[in-house]
């Protein structure tokens, strides 16, 4: 305890020197707990806004259907295994169907996917309804703000759509946008037409089929459904979690820099130390401190400056994470326009696991860096260092 | 003699009416003969052809020279030799089957699935389009529907519905010229009677004694401000011996 209050009222008697060194390590610490916060935030709004509009409890996909292949999506529809069916008669499951087309608004041509959903779905949370609704005589179509927005298509906007039949033949009509929602997901909003499943059926002559089924959230994922294979929550997810990895890895280089630096000059104040204070150390090895507890004083005394760094952090940092926390940070791009999910507001998840390894990876890093100058008093001789000399 | 002459003046109406009734309905051929016709006026044993195509954009149009070597309809080998940008691309088809050749990646790629419906070096021409050799006679009802007047010249008016299932374009409408034998204006339409695509001969030529359109427009008719893709041949020869080397994939890359 001696020890430690000594180290304390050294620390402290260095004045600006020891701030100095505590202001660095708490930004790289503050900083740190900032980043990684962002990235737990993104992958917990990205899972849960993955989850609520296109994903919901799992999914059955057609054997041959590969979202990441688009070679495969003429031969991706069939009529969905039995158990299956019962599943989605039992409004435990909706079925999606997906054909490539073009639309043509005012003239221009574009590819599009066309999605067939059923209008009186509750399983995702799209507002497909008002494709039920719509009285219209032409195809009733669902789109994304950002699709909106790249089409140039307001609610009431009428474009022709091109297909192609099951058989491969050429078809065309007019739809109408009856809708523009607003869905942070751009996988179910860019690019994307959503129409009603049975028209769409209609269009493809694919009466029944479907290219995927979701599963209801909650609802039990079967496993006996033929060639078709289930797809479990996880599976999907799994694409952020990879994401994370990727981008923590990136993130780790920015870490190891901003802990280099705090840790560079805290190294460089303990030799610095060490070599202006040789009689201060001679003085305590001839009042009969032994060299081990020397060392240990020194390295309790670059030890604390994380210490310090975690009170200095908690007064600066801790109202900034915490507003970060609820308030969140405003994007000033439209997220959509990256093609991945993202808040229009950023918030930061930081959980106390987070700041518990943080703060122990700081310390941890500190006192090593603290403990290698101090290594040097071992070797020093009592006398030379009562003379200020050292070898 | 008046008699004779009574008589003549009596045959005379009886002999003349049926020389202006044939005159005026002429025997509308059937679709069958139309088509057989067009094929043997577009169609030969091989056909070597250096040609333009100038397609259009919305703020400048780019044209882009090819040469091909075509023997009957299975077999096409092209080769881009214009705009820099282009030239050394190659395309093979084979049957129904397409790879390109791209000299900036050195990579032969096999056309598929929904990259057919992609539009041809940014033309109104599609993949797809361009695969097309089944006979039409083979795959679609046709129906003479009478006669009209297209730019001035009597033409044929034929409807084509299909008759086989897998076919891009359900219906066609073609005006085929009475006296060329050849397609002067054709119309594609979708299931839902919607015009998709529209082509038409701007210009036609004489090749060894049969007609040739030289000057060929398409249109996609779903978009507004298309001003079409031409497509303009320079140079055209029949029936000239290609040796069969030329339509292997290998070709692709020498």
């Amino acid at each position: 305890m001696l020890l430690f209050k000594l180290a304390l009222k050294n620390l402290l008697g260095a004045g600006t020197r020891t701030w100095l060194n505590v202001a660095v390590t708490s930004f790289s610490f503050v900083l740190i707990i900032f980043m990684s916060g962002f990235y737990q935030g993104f992958l917990e709004y990205a899972q849960q806004v993955t989850l609520e509009t296109e994903v919901a409890g799992g999914a059955y996909w057609h054997p041959a259907y590969d979202p990441d292949d688009p070679f495969t999506l003429d031969e991706a529809h069939g009529v969905p295994p039995g158990p299956v069916n019962s599943q989605v008669a039992g409004g435990q499951a909706m079925p999606i169907l997906l054909t490539q087309g073009s639309m043509y608004p005012e003239g221009r041509m574009m590819p599009v996917m066309i999605k067939g959903i059923p209008p009186d779905q509750n399983i995702v949370s799209l507002p497909t309804a008002v494709l039920g609704e719509y009285t219209g005589a032409a195809i009733p179509v669902l789109i994304g703000a950002g699709m909106s927005h790249t089409a140039q298509l307001e609610v009431g906007d009428v474009f022709t759509i091109r297909w192609r039949d099951v058989h491969g033949t050429y078809d065309a009509d007019e739809a109408e946008v009856v809708s523009i929602m607003r869905v942070e997901n751009p996988g179910v909003d860019m690019g994307q037409l959503w129409l009603p499943l049975e028209t769409l059926r209609e269009m493809l002559e694919m009466p029944g089929e479907a290219t995927y089924v979701v599963a209801a959230s909650g609802a039990e994922l079967l496993a006996d459904i033929g060639d078709w294979q289930a797809k479990p929550v996880a599976f999907f997810l799994q694409q952020y979690l990879d994401v994370i990895e990727m981008k923590s890895s990136n993130a780790k280089v920015l870490y190891a820099v901003l802990l280099a630096m705090a840790a560079l000059g805290i190294f460089n104040s303990q030799v610095l130390s060490i070599f202006r204070r040789r009689k201060e150390i001679g003085t305590l090895m001839a009042l009969g401190m032994v060299r081990s507890r020397v060392v240990a004083l020194f390295t309790a005394e670059g030890g604390m400056h994380s210490v310090l760094a975690f009170v200095l952090g908690g007064i600066w940092g801790g109202p900034l994470l915490y507003f970060v926390a609820t308030m969140g940070i405003p994007m000033p791009y439209d997220p959509s326009e990256f093609g991945v999910i993202m808040a229009p507001r950023l918030i930061g998840v930081y959980g106390a696991g987070m700041i518990l390894g943080t703060t122990l990876l700081v310390a941890v890093i500190v006192t090593m860096v603290s403990y290698i100058p101090a290594r040097k008093i071992a070797k020093l001789k009592p006398t030379e260092a009562l003379t200020g000399r050292s070898n | 003699m008046k008699l004779l002459k009574r008589s003549v003046y009596v045959m005379m109406p009886c002999l003349i009416w049926p020389l202006a009734l044939a005159a005026q309905s002429e025997k509308v051929p059937t679709a069958k003969e139309l088509i057989e016709a067009i094929d043997a006026n577009l169609n030969a044993r091989t056909s070597i052809v250096t040609s333009r195509m100038v397609v259009h954009g919305r703020r400048a149009s780019r044209t882009i020279t090819s040469r091909s070597w075509v023997e009957g309809t299975d077999k096409a080998f092209t080769e881009y030799l214009a705009p820099p940008r282009e030239a050394g691309t190659k395309m093979l088809k084979l049957g129904d089957q397409l790879w390109t050749y791209s000299p900036q990646t050195d990579r032969i790629i096999q056309i598929s699935g929904h990259m057919l419906r992609q539009s041809l070096m940014g033309s109104d021409l599609s993949y797809q389009d361009m695969m097309e050799d089944q006979s039409l006679e083979d795959v679609y009802d046709g129906i003479v529907e009478g006669s009209e007047q297209l730019n001035g010249r009597d033409s044929w008016v034929m409807t084509l519905t299909a008759k086989v299932e897998g076919l891009a374009y359900h219906t066609r409408k073609a005006w085929i010229d009475k006296e060329w034998l050849l397609p002067m204006r054709e119309e594609l339409f979708a299931k839902s009677g919607k015009l998709l695509k529209s082509s038409y001969a701007e210009e036609v030529m004489q090749v060894e004694g049969r007609w040739y359109p030289k000057v060929w427009v398409f249109k996609d008719e779903l978009k507004r401000n298309s001003r079409g893709t031409e497509w303009i041949i320079d140079e055209i020869a029949f029936n000239q011996p290609i040796p069969e080397a030329q339509f292997a994939k290998a070709a692709l890359r020498k």
